[in-house]
């Protein structure tokens, strides 16, 4: 009888309670990686979506935002585990987040089956963009295949006949290596996909050995968080720098490049990647965000941490053009899709499968005026590129 | 043939099979000796590369980091000998398994804490960094040193374990703790000095591997794995069998992740072949030790006397 009594209390005021903080607030979820050594670009997005919420006083209208950040711990399983949790126990109104593709696959439906919003900070996965795209998706980055394109297209451009590609052996890994050689007209002598995951391989001897026998002019990399610093190293170390010149996507970025610095591997200094944003681009929006994260974390932020800044941006766009109304879905998801906020990259819009249609750079690594690593963009590859996998989404 | 890049190959692999070695001997010794299955012993390979990380970035000397981060692993250690390890001998393997586990999140988290999430860049002087050529053949001048210090570390061990009275006592307790202890070794002691020993041997593992792949948090739990199959495949307790099998794992991994893709794609379209490749070479040193475990399962090289 006392236990019945006690349960019935406790479930009547967790009710009273969920009522409650609905009324008052927005929920935003946000899953990304905090442990593991994938945590470091966990860490950049948090950092950043937690400026973004002092920038705007932690308000969308006149709705207190209640954030609740999960760890995935770079496992495709956890990751679902905690959406679900999010979506279930938390009845968070939006799951933003999402550094990887494999995570994001297998956590996906959790969150538009339950007719709650998604916005992707990172992960793009060629899947989502096309046959499995969802109303309730939206992306604040790219999806996969677009910054490689671009890549491959710059490749062109400067004459370059051959390649050889290396990339992790999951979801995005391929879809990194797919987009390259969908535009690159040269040769590719060479693909190598190496182990990944929370047990990723870290030593690539081998690959770097075959890639250098294989006698292609130019290597082209995908390595993203802990491994490109890794990888940059063992480049240098087996001295391919001055014979096969290192072009990268999501591999060299403002996390890698502090610790590049510090074991003074100046060979990545020059090197060149694309990329839809850099810190130095000039809007008013970026440089408020780049210039308060420097003050605050002594460091630049990175691509993780500008598209985690616009997806708290994005989310606080939409929730103001409805006026609050959670409740309304279908004026949500259209206030979404307008995209109607200053985006740290500059103004963008949303293609039929809800991926951003935007500008790419080519962006080179140089020392800014006190000796810090950043990147600088050097010029436009692609203007307002759709990705080619909005074909295939009926929506 | 590309008889050049085989040669590369075949280095690569010598590399990696002596790192794995460096780990391997310590657990092996631990395991056969003490009958204690150290889960944790991949939180040495860790700390070494911190401590190790920690006195070149205050000193500016790599070797400087060696010498001083050995002691400090040496320590360390002795002290989860002594505190912890010393009461559990004489406990089932499952408490083991429990504690070493409960170790790692202990040595991850003070990690965690003393040095933070985003892991730690090791510099090397400017002479490891460069290349060695000889003729068409490139070789990176540190991989050589860390298979230099591989041999170095096996010669060492193999005087040690069969020339030596310590290592007599050593052999003796892989083969038959009770006799030896029938026998008034101080065998609190021998434990002491060979767990502390096991743990500066995977520390500096853990700092050699470092410069190459950055000093992160849970870096030795992924390589434990390998290091205990390379210990069943070697015979548990042997450190002559823990050299053997680590070449040859090593080989083996390395060869698999530059050929197998060739090789699979005369038998299917190369865009399956590449990603079957890497999922199939990262399983074949478990199905080496399936095999060796259904054949053989008292390992490769087991100790003398050894049922």
């Amino acid at each position: 009888m006392l236990v019945k009594l006690i349960r019935t209390t406790i479930i009547a005021s967790a009710i009273i309670m969920t009522g409650m903080a609905q009324a008052a607030s927005v929920k935003i979820g946000f899953v990304t990686t905090l442990t593991t050594p994938a945590g470091v670009i966990g860490e950049d997005m948090k950092n950043s979506v937690e400026l973004a919420l002092e920038h705007i006083g932690y308000k969308m209208g006149n709705l207190d935002v209640e954030l609740i950040m999960e760890d995935d711990g770079f496992k495709p399983d956890v990751g679902k585990q905690k959406t679900d949790k999010l979506v279930k126990q938390d009845d968070v109104d939006f799951v933003a987040g999402y550094i990887w593709s494999h995570v994001l696959l297998a956590s996906m439906n959790s969150v538009t089956s339950a007719d709650k919003f998604l916005i992707s900070a990172n992960a793009g996965p060629s899947q989502i963009a096309g046959k499995r795209c969802n109303k309730n998706f939206f992306s604040t980055s790219w999806q996969n295949d677009q910054t490689p394109m671009a890549l491959g297209e710059y490749l062109n451009q400067v004459g370059v006949k051959s390649i050889y590609i290396m990339a992790p052996n999951y979801a995005a890994g391929k879809d990194m290596a797919a987009g390259v050689e969908n535009t690159f007209k040269g040769q590719v002598k060479g693909k190598d996909l190496t182990k990944w995951g929370a047990d990723a391989q870290l030593d690539f001897s081998a690959e770097l050995a075959k890639a250098k026998a294989s006698g292609a002019e130019a290597l082209y990399v995908f390595y993203p968080g802990k491994a490109g610093g890794a990888f940059i190293k063992q480049y240098q170390q087996a001295g391919l720098q001055d014979k096969m010149p290192l072009y990268t996507a999501f591999t060299v970025d403002s996390i890698a490049l502090p610790k590049l610095q510090k074991a003074g591997l100046s060979g990545v200094l020059g090197s060149k990647m694309t990329q839809e944003w850099s810190p130095d681009m000039k809007n008013p929006a970026n440089e408020r965000f780049v210039a308060d994260y420097l003050k605050r974390h002594g460091k630049y932020p990175s691509f993780y941490g500008a598209q985690s800044y616009d997806a708290i941006m994005l989310i606080k766009s939409a929730v103001e053009a409805t006026g609050g109304n959670l409740k309304d879905k279908d004026a949500i998801r259209k206030a979404l899709k307008a995209a109607n906020f200053d985006s740290v990259r500059g103004r963008y819009t949303y293609g039929n499968n809800h991926m951003p249609i935007q500008n790419f750079y080519l962006r080179e690594v140089v020392a800014d005026a006190e000796g810090r690593w950043t990147t600088r963009i050097i010029q436009t590859v692609y203007e307002n590129h759709q990705d080619p996998h909005a074909k295939d989404c009926k929506m | 043939m590309d008889w050049n890049l085989l040669i590369t190959q075949l280095m690569n692999g010598l590399q990696l099979g002596l790192l794995l070695f460096l780990l391997a001997s310590g657990l092996t010794l631990i395991f056969g000796i003490m009958d204690f299955i150290n889960l944790s012993h991949g939180s040495f390979y860790m700390i070494g590369a911190y401590f190790c990380g920690s006195i070149v970035a205050y000193t500016g000397s790599f070797l400087l980091g060696i010498v001083i981060g050995l002691a400090g692993v040496f320590i360390v250690g002795a002290l989860v000998e002594w505190f912890i390890a010393r009461k559990l001998y004489r406990e089932d393997h499952l408490d083991h398994v429990l504690v070493t586990f409960g170790l790692i999140l202990i040595f991850d988290t003070l990690v965690h804490l003393l040095w933070g999430a985003s892991g730690m860049a090791i510099p090397l002087p400017d002479i490891l960094n460069g290349q060695l050529t000889l003729g068409e053949l490139v070789l990176p001048t540190y991989r050589l040193l860390i298979i230099f210090a591989g041999l170095l570390v096996a010669a060492i061990l193999y005087v040690l374990v069969s020339k030596t009275r310590l290592g007599m006592l050593i052999r003796a307790g892989a083969s038959n703790r009770g006799m030896v202890e029938a026998l008034g070794i101080n065998i609190n002691r021998l434990f002491l000095v060979v767990f502390a020993l096991g743990a500066a041997m995977a520390g500096l593992a853990g700092m050699l591997i470092a410069p190459i792949t950055e000093a992160s948090i849970g870096m030795g739990n992924d390589i434990i794995i390998i290091a205990f199959v390379v210990v069943i495949v070697g015979g548990i307790g042997s450190v002559k069998g823990a050299f053997y099998a680590a070449l040859m794992i090593g080989l083996i991994d390395t060869m698999s992740r530059s050929y197998l893709d060739l090789l699979l794609q005369l038998a299917m379209p190369s865009n399956y072949a590449e990603t079957a490749a890497p999922a199939l070479s990262a399983m074949l040193v478990y199905i080496l030790m399936a095999g060796v475990l259904a054949f053989r399962p008292q390992g490769l090289f087991p100790p003398a006397g050894m049922k």
